[in-house]
């Protein structure tokens, strides 16, 4: 019991700081890209900047419009903060040599309960856009509600060829599969759909219709100030770390090592993965402008889930045969 | 539609932008460390010149104020008493005031001055909290006495007066030397800066 608190307590303290430098190096990476430094004020090259922007959202006003319902307007954030926390619960990050995983919990049914709570994650976007009062926040919460459910599926979809050739939910279990053969060569497809998804469901340009700021000014967070909006915030970029894990999970072959690189541990081939990944959303960020909600509609179920439903049906027939 | 929605090549094409101009230089003057170096006739600042024996070249004649298209000069000229003469001709400016929110920088004011004394400097760093503070009057105008007498712009060597400070680095797209060529439709008008006065 106190050894899974003190692990939670660190990997919290872990997730929160890798939130801080994946925001500082977003903003530098975007710099760059626009042929700006990015922020270099604030100790050096930047360094200090999260702490101040920390330090600058703690001291804003917290503000609550006339309009909105106080109580699941104050709820809403912490909803997504915690469904954003509590996936780590299960995502390991190494194994020991006996095969035990490095995790805070060694859930047979990993997998699942990230399904399960990254969807209860969207009930923090459309509540807070709800209880808002307000039209902007109303119009993001319902694009996020929609955008949601049109991704979710080809994204489990997604997962389903990846759980067959496997044979087991279990995330250590899915990685040890990997040994050989990382699951993205023979899910290609199933990859690129899990890529693009992985994009939509983390309400990442160019799937932010839910902020769209040319447009809906903040989205669901349009009235939100301060740490309030700082929790969705959080659990943005935790959720994209998310993502990023789940997709080295998954596909990139966990802690294992390319070509049999073993001169890195584990651990540090898994923080590479998830480093490289969390680097192209940043470039996609920097890249591509946001699609229009028509097209984000016909393209999650007219392309997306057709496409994910003919590799499951592809994943199903191979592995009947082999 | 089809065609854009699956116009992938497009979108490698521009990730392959992005990622390329990480690596471009960038233009960036990161402006409070770095200082722009400006052409050597930039309209700044104010000054008030002196003559080498120390006494204000100004005589308080007014042509400035009437030049001045933005109304911001105000100058109150008295006689010199003769036993201490502040300019060397029969008058000088009892009071000169120049209103720098209303200048315009346009240099009506250099050109109309029948002795070289007010001149426009370099200097352009002048913000400050409060709106008087940017009505300067001579005890800020005035060269001081232990720096010199001033220099007219097109004695300057180059854009940065040596009292601007901290200029950690000049960017420049001028050689300082050889000043810069002045090209109007593809004709050059003028290829270097007259030399230095003695």
């Amino acid at each position: 019991m106190l050894i899974v608190l003190v692990k939670s307590a660190v990997l919290l303290l872990v997730v929160v700081t890798t939130f801080a430098y994946a925001m500082l190096f977003e903003r530098k990476i975007l710099g760059w890209m626009q042929l700006r430094p990015g922020p270099n004020r604030v100790g050096p090259w930047g360094l200090l900047q999260p702490a101040a922007d920390a330090a600058k959202l703690i001291l804003k006003e917290d503000l609550t419009p006339k309009t909105a319902d106080p109580l699941i307007y104050r709820l809403a954030p912490f909803i997504s903060l915690l469904t954003a926390f509590a996936v780590y619960a299960v995502v390991p990050f190494g194994a020991n040599g006996d095969g035990s995983p490095w995790a805070i919990g060694d859930v047979n049914a990993g997998i699942l309960f990230l399904m399960a709570i990254s969807s209860v994650g969207v009930y923090g976007i459309s509540l807070g856009g709800w209880a808002s009062g307000s039209k902007f926040p109303l119009l993001g919460a319902v694009r996020g509600t929609a955008q949601m459910i049109s991704y979710e599926l080809s994204m489990s979809l997604s997962f389903v060829g990846v759980l067959m050739l496997a044979g087991t939910t279990s995330l250590t279990g899915i990685v040890n599969a990997q040994e050989r053969l990382w699951f993205f060569i023979p899910q290609a497809l199933g990859f690129i759909i899990y890529v693009i998804t992985a994009v939509a469901e983390t309400n990442r340009t160019p799937f932010d219709l839910v902020e769209a700021e040319t447009e809906l000014v903040g989205g669901f967070h349009t009235e939100y100030s301060g740490l309030r909006f700082g929790s969705f915030f959080i659990a943005e970029y935790v959720n994209m770390l998310t993502v990023s894990c789940i997709a080295t999970l998954l596909f990139l072959g966990g802690w294992n090592a390319p070509f049999g690189l073993t001169l890195l541990p584990g651990l540090a081939w898994f923080v590479l993965k998830v480093g490289a990944f969390m680097f192209f959303y940043m470039w996609l960020r920097a890249t591509l402008p946001r699609f229009r909600y028509d097209r984000l509609m016909t393209f999650g179920w007219k392309v997306l889930l057709p496409l994910a439903t003919l590799n499951l049906v592809a994943t199903a027939a191979w592995v009947a045969l082999h | 539609m089809r065609k854009q929605l699956f116009n992938v090549g497009a979108i490698l094409q521009g990730l392959g932008i992005t990622f390329k101009y990480m690596f471009v230089k960038r233009p960036t003057i990161e402006y409070p460390s770095i200082k722009k170096q400006h052409a050597p006739r930039f309209h700044g600042l104010h000054e008030l010149r002196r003559y080498a024996d120390g006494k204000e070249r100004c005589i308080g004649c007014e042509l400035c104020s009437s030049a001045c298209p933005a109304n911001a000069i105000t100058v109150i000229g008295a006689e010199n008493a003769p036993d201490a003469r502040v300019s060397p001709g029969e008058r000088h400016a009892a009071s000169y005031e120049i209103d720098e929110l209303r200048c315009i920088f346009c240099g009506l004011c250099e050109e109309a001055c029948p002795t070289d004394a007010i001149v426009l400097t370099p200097r352009f760093e002048m913000a400050d909290y409060r709106r008087g503070a940017f009505v300067y009057s001579k005890d800020r105008l005035l060269v001081p006495t232990d720096a010199g007498v001033g220099t007219p712009p097109d004695e300057r060597p180059n854009g940065i007066p040596a009292d601007l400070g901290r200029v950690a680095e000049v960017k420049s797209t001028m050689s300082v030397d050889r000043g810069y060529s002045a090209t109007h439709r593809g004709e050059v008008l003028k290829t270097e800066r007259k030399g230095l006065a003695g």
